[in-house]
């Protein structure tokens, strides 16, 4: 249970804690670090505005996207704790869940009958399917040197293997870097989108759900905050050892998920959006570091010889 | 009224056949071997009808699919009513198709075997020209018919060399032939019979008369030959898995390549169909291409001898077997409703169908989640059987290897991602956003015997997507089957991969529980706001039409750029060359480059030999005798060969 209270306390802060950072970075004073939350419940509270052309799928989708990635949340595991959905292969269950939601994103984008959705939606789908299997090989090659296949068991046999710690240290460094990748993408944030642009044709996410209001834009923009949260605690999980104290454990999630939460907003002030075409290739080059992290554990593993 | 009594009776006769294979098959997956030697004259021999559990699970997956097909089909027929010569034609040869089916399951005489084989490509021929008036479906058809009957040949080939060497006609020589012979052999006898069963089950290259054959066919039938006859394919290939004993590694690793190879490539062309019939077919090749993953990871088992290998290998890829007959034939019934609805198939016409059909709609959405591999339905219980098996082998003594089975990793993911780009695509555009044309009539739901097979189907998606365990008793023994060194430990592995199964099946109520709960809150807390209607967000523009809306090419644009180097792209273009304006056209479309570069191309090399043959049909009676004299000749030349050369030989000596 402790993880699910720690990822939701995590969310409650982490996209102001980025706000928070971008407004100092660029001299201004910042909105208070609670504020999106309070924005999300004053959301929770609105009348919603539907479109005519909308049917059924269009409000259930936004329920469906919120409950995928509250069972996402479910199966991350908080150091030698697991997760309450636990079990061998529970990573391909997690990627899937989350998959299930995107499925009616994009679909209650479509149901809008909008151009500017539609082209939301197709690139959602594409970019996404382009950045799945970096995840599936990074915890595959985890899972060689742990030989288990649940989050649990990964993370906390890195640790265990008779490796030398220095190699450990930079494998779980440069694992926590593609992490970190795969987080800006999946919640679209710079480089790869720009949540915050004013043109609809250059946005991705949030075009998708210009036509939400009310309870479901609320439920759509909460998501994307647990998202962030759920990101954070598979880079976090990498640090944590279970011969650690909990208190100890606690103070490097929290520190971690910090420090996530500030580079987001280092990286959103001094990087530019990449142009929408060449995305492809920059997130297949994120899948094709994660083959190096593969290469470089079968050389630790010895398969050379 | 005379044709209601034969609809019937029909119907009667497919439940029939049904209860009684069901009862062998059931039988025979509870662990019964059922074993019948008929005497089949001087020509046959011995003929052994074998049911073991690997046919008693095709059995049940074949009734399964007839049934629903068959009562889908009576009514979607109705269409055709005026056509009554026809009609009863079609109706006779379901069943004679179904048996067919059936007895390829069960036969295991080699010449027997090839001529239900024969049948059962006949009587699926028959089947798909049923609109032979249109002259794309006799090509699609034909096309069909050659194919299959080139893969025929290899059969054949393969059958006559066991034959040769071992002199039996049972199936069971395959075992000798392989144990007698170098391994070598063995593959190359695996990779003919790979070959020729291939063509049956769609693997790249072998594809091409697939994505023709589906659309052209009626969808009742297009759902029985997605769902049943391109597995009987692979029930080819795991026969003689089953049978053939020789290097399981190697054969493994070639499953494995082309499996993957046909997934992609599957999912690949599935994308930039406008079709919605040929989109289904080109998935059917890529679920040919799962199915294989988990067979080629089964055998990579065997050969390593590695128990948790082969089990969710053979596991997964059985089950998706059944998995894909189901929502394949759900998805071609859902696209047969659109089809009677509104006469038109290609998706950039379609939209909006939810709001007039919204059952076929909510039925094509279970379906269309079921093929991506979505929890909580079936497809994802397949797929994540095939992914631990991947997982396992990932840890293996050879670097190569491990290679292997990243990229094959890799590629089950992108199939994944490219199959829900695909689906969100299908389902999003036929049955979303509003009508892209004018409909000839408004759409009208379909009537409820079209309706209730896909509801049955539905539930059983739910119900294996939820109870996996379930599901997994039943395939024990015909796992088992492939694991004769029979240990304690096979069954133990078996039942910890069950355990595992059923907390993604309690994973699959909590997703539902959650949801009911947060939309019930939703609705509540709406319940007392201000709920208005109005247009859709078109970025302050007050006029938008249809025709602004997303298209599936428009979906598919960024994507097809990237695969471009793929695809064979045919563009018509007008160019614009005077000063005033003059009616102009662009228009482009995707071809499928194998088929291009392997069928198409070929063709023209050999009509251009063959048109050098031209002179010889001259119409003249006179040279048309002579051949015959000449072909004489010929014969009796041929016939006295022998001493012909013995007289050559010694005259020159």
């Amino acid at each position: 249970m402790l993880n699910i209270v720690l990822i939701i306390i995590v969310s409650f802060l982490f996209t102001g804690i980025i706000d928070r950072t971008k407004n100092k970075l660029t001299g201004r004073k910042g909105s208070p670090i609670m504020q999106p939350m309070k924005d999300v419940f004053r959301l929770f509270w609105k009348g919603s505005v539907f479109s005519g052309t909308t049917s059924f799928i269009f409000s259930i989708a936004p329920t469906i996207y919120f409950t995928t990635t509250l069972t996402a949340v479910l199966m991350i595991p908080f150091s030698n704790s697991a997760g309450i959905i636990s079990f061998n292969g529970d990573f391909i269950l997690f990627a899937y869940i989350l998959g299930l939601g995107k499925f009616f994103n994009i679909i209650s984008a479509l149901d809008t009958g909008s151009s500017f959705e539609g082209m939301g939606a197709s690139r959602e789908a594409l970019f996404s399917m382009i950045a799945e299997p970096a995840f599936f090989i990074l915890l595959g090659s985890l899972s060689i040197l742990s030989g288990q296949t649940s989050f649990l068991h990964i993370y906390n046999l890195i640790y265990h293997s008779n490796l030398l710690p220095v190699y450990v240290t930079s494998l779980i460094v440069s694992v926590a870097l593609i992490m970190f990748i795969l987080l800006l993408i999946e919640n679209s944030r710079i480089p790869i989108d720009d949540p915050k642009t004013h043109l609809e044709l250059t946005m991705i996410h949030e075009v998708m759900i210009l036509d939400n209001s009310g309870f479901d834009l609320g439920l759509i923009v909460y998501s994307g905050f647990l998202k962030f949260a759920i990101y954070g605690s598979l880079i976090a999980n990498l640090f944590m050892t279970a011969n650690n104290s909990i208190l100890q454990n606690l103070l490097i999630f929290f520190g971690i998920q910090f420090v996530c939460a500030v580079t987001v907003g280092f990286v959103e002030t001094f990087l530019a959006r990449y142009r929408i075409n060449q995305n492809p290739q920059i997130i297949f080059s994120v899948s094709s570091i994660a083959l190096l992290i593969f290469i470089g554990v079968m050389i630790l593993n010895g398969k050379f010889n | 009224m005379r044709l209601n009594i034969y609809k019937l009776s029909f119907q009667a006769l497919i439940f029939f056949i049904v209860i009684i294979s069901s009862y062998f098959s059931i039988n025979a997956l509870s662990g019964n071997r059922f074993e019948y030697i008929v005497y089949g004259g001087y020509v046959f021999d011995n003929i052994p009808l074998r049911i073991d559990a690997l046919s008693g699970w095709m059995i049940l997956i074949i009734n399964i699919t007839m049934l629903t097909g068959s009562i889908y089909g009576m009514k979607y027929l109705k269409h055709y009513e005026k056509r009554k010569a026809n009609l009863a034609m079609h109706y006779v040869l379901i069943p004679f198709f179904h048996i067919s089916m059936l007895m390829v399951c069960i036969v295991q005489n080699f010449l027997a075997f090839l001529v239900v084989w024969e049948l059962m490509a006949i009587s699926s021929f028959l089947l798909v020209i049923l609109e032979y008036w249109k002259k794309e479906t006799i090509n699609a058809g034909l096309n069909y018919m050659i194919q299959s009957h080139i893969g025929i040949i290899f059969l054949t080939i393969a059958f006559i060399w066991v034959i040769s060497q071992t002199g039996s006609y049972d199936f069971k020589s395959i075992e000798t032939f392989s144990a007698k012979m170098a391994p070598e052999m063995g593959i190359l006898l695996f990779v003919i019979l790979m070959i020729g069963f291939g063509f049956k089950a769609g693997f790249v290259p072998l594809h091409t008369w697939l994505p023709y054959a589906h659309p052209a066919a009626p969808s009742h039938v297009s759902g029985m030959m997605s769902g049943v006859i391109i597995k009987l394919g692979i029930f080819g290939i795991l026969r003689t898995l089953l049978l053939i004993k020789g290097n399981y590694l190697i054969i493994g690793e070639i499953i494995l390549l082309v499996s993957v190879l046909s997934g992609l490539y599957g999912v690949i062309l599935a994308i930039v169909q406008h079709n919605l019939k040929k989109l289904l077919a080109y998935h059917s090749i890529e679920n040919i291409g799962i199915i294989g993953i988990g067979i080629g990871i089964g055998t990579i088992g065997l050969g390593l001898k590695n128990d948790f290998l082969a089990v969710t290998g053979f596991t997964g890829g059985l089950l998706h077997i059944l998995n894909h007959s189901l929502f394949k034939s759900m998805l071609f019934y859902g696209a047969g409703n659109v089809y009677q609805a509104t006469g038109i198939l290609n998706i950039d016409r379609l939209g909006g169908l939810i709001r007039t059909m919204p059952k076929t709609a909510s039925m094509f959405l279970v379906a269309s989640l079921a093929i991506c591999g979505l929890p909580p339905f079936n497809g994802f219980i397949s797929e994540f059987l095939i992914y631990s098996g991947l997982f396992a082998g990932l840890k293996s003594e050879s670097f190569a290897f491990s290679l292997l089975i990243l990229l094959v990793i890799i590629g089950l993911v992108m199939i994944g991602g490219l199959a829900l780009f695909c689906f969100t695509k299908a389902f999003g555009i036929v049955f979303l956003g509003s009508a892209r044309s004018e409909y000839s009539k408004e759409p009208k739901e379909a009537p409820i015997q079209m309706l209730l097979p896909q509801y049955l189907i539905a539930a059983l998606i739910l119900a294996i997507g939820l109870f996996p365990q379930y599901i997994l008793k039943l395939l024990l023994n015909p796992v088992l089957l492939f694991l004769p060194q029979l240990s304690k430990n096979v069954t133990d592995v078996y039942f910890a991969k069950l355990s595992v199964l059923s907390s993604i099946g309690f994973t699959g109520f909590i997703i539902i529980l959650l949801f009911s709960a947060i939309y019930f809150i939703r609705n509540r807390v709406q319940r007392k706001r201000v709920i208005e209607i109005s247009q859709t967000w078109s970025c302050g523009y007050t006029a938008p039409t249809p025709r602004m809306q997303f298209t599936a090419s428009s979906y598919t644009k960024t994507y097809s750029n990237i695969v471009k180097p793929l695809l064979k792209t045919n563009k018509t273009e007008t160019e614009i060359i005077s000063i005033f304006p003059i009616e102009a056209e662009y228009s482009y479309s995707f071809y499928d480059k194998m088929e291009y570069l392997l069928i198409d191309k070929n063709l023209k090399l050999l009509k251009k030999f063959l048109y050098k043959l031209d002179f010889l049909q001259n119409g003249r009676i006179q040279s048309y005798a002579m051949y015959g004299l000449f072909f004489i000749v010929l014969i009796i030349l041929f016939t006295y060969m022998e001493y012909l050369s013995k007289f050559l030989f010694d005259f020159f000596r």
